[in-house]
């Protein structure tokens, strides 16, 4: 579903301007989504001063700050704080990063921060990633065997068994990739997206699962595989630093070994 | 139109067409095939430059060269009709233009082909 312009009720207003503190010598400006469903007012873009000599060095640092001292009302979600837990992922100086790994130096000018692109929006920066969830549980992502458990231990890998998972398990599932891809955007109602494909690639590789041929089948589909053009907007933005395009043209590859 | 169906049906959706794959390789063996074909045809054509109508005609006439210049033709709308496809699948999502669309991509593509293969064969036999 192709959409060059957003609805006249998702078009971004100017909002308020909150100034830094008198006496504060670093402030930054950071401009950042606002939108209250229940207002039924336009989304709008308020402005932060802050003064960075009282911030942490990080956008969620300065994130909280604002919740803390300025506006209670800025919403947003966050937890581990240190890249592990994929919560505070959103859209910041035009790219989907997490806001507890983006430093706030890196940020030239501005800081402007927008919830993560082409998702309903819940509130402020948080999306609705009800369909990205939907679209992980589609494709099983555990370990699906036909043999029984060995009853005195765990299944066994070999270490390079284990190895061909590197790059793929480290994956947070914070959808920075997901939606920073134009495909996904489009047809994010039939393509399974980078964020999901790069699961289906980690149970496919697995030594361990034995429904390597029904995980094929069933992502062989002109659209919920082939939609990936190679666009690497996925491996660009991955705050992990992880390769979603190559996992995606893996699954490609199996599918031809398995044709061809 | 609202839906109550669970997000699970909606990404389920109607499941697998299980195909895909086809049309992935027949993309790349085109596109490979296409590289020393354009080129053939790219130094052929410069070669000729300010040649008359009689040389050129000369030049089809000859077996080898049309049966390049047919194959050239034939992968050149083949592979125009697959990208063609991948992008009228992406961009149009009404579904009675995307059907219409598609299905002119494959008539046209196949007419370009068949009417410049009979064209270059006139030539070479002739007729």
């Amino acid at each position: 579903m192709v959409e060059f312009a957003l609805p006249a009720n998702s078009r971004v207003q100017t909002g308020k301007t909150y100034k830094a503190p008198a006496g504060a010598k670093k402030v930054k400006s950071f401009k950042i989504y606002r939108y209250d469903p229940d207002s039924g007012a336009n989304p709008r873009l308020d402005t932060y001063e802050i003064d960075l000599d009282a911030c942490g060095p990080m956008v969620l640092d300065a994130l909280l700050k604002i919740k803390n001292e300025i506006d209670s009302t800025l919403t947003f979600r966050r937890s581990c704080r240190e890249g592990i837990c994929g919560s505070c992922a959103m859209n910041i100086d035009g790219a989907n990063t997490l806001a507890c790994l983006k430093p706030i130096e890196d940020i030239k000018g501005d800081a402007k921060i927008y919830p993560l692109p082409h998702m309903p929006v819940i509130k402020d920066l948080i999306p609705d990633l009800t369909v990205p969830y939907a679209q992980l549980a589609s494709i099983k992502p555990w370990m699906q065997t036909q043999t029984p458990p060995p009853p005195d231990g765990e299944r066994l890998q070999s270490p390079e068994e284990r190895e061909k998972l590197d790059g793929m398990w480290e994956c947070i599932l914070c959808f920075c990739c997901q939606t920073s891809c134009p495909s996904y955007w489009w047809n994010g109602d039939r393509y399974l997206g980078p964020a999901v494909l790069l699961q289906a690639a980690r149970w496919i590789h697995d030594s361990r699962d034995e429904m390597t041929g029904e995980r094929l089948d069933a992502l062989e589909d002109p659209f919920k595989l082939y939609r990936c053009h190679t666009i690497m907007n996925c491996t660009k933005t991955c705050p992990k630093g992880l390769n979603p395009a190559q996992a995606i043209g893996s699954i490609k590859t199996k599918l031809l070994q398995r044709g061809v | 139109m609202t839906t109550l169906r669970s997000p699970i049906g909606r990404a389920r959706g109607l499941g697998s067409a299980k195909s895909g794959m086809g049309h992935h390789w027949s993309t790349i063996i085109t596109a490979v095939g296409m590289i020393p074909l354009t080129l053939w045809f790219v130094v052929s054509i410069a070669g000729l430059a300010g040649a008359d109508h009689a040389v050129f005609t000369a030049w089809i006439a000859k077996g080898a060269n049309a049966a390049l210049l047919i194959l050239t033709i034939g992968l050149t709308c083949y592979h125009a009709s697959l990208g063609l496809t991948m992008v009228i699948e992406d961009y149009v999502s009404c579904k009675a233009k995307k059907f219409a669309a598609l299905l002119a991509t494959k008539l046209i593509a196949a007419l370009l082909a068949v009417g410049m293969s009979v064209s270059i064969l006139k030539v070479a036999i002739g007729g």
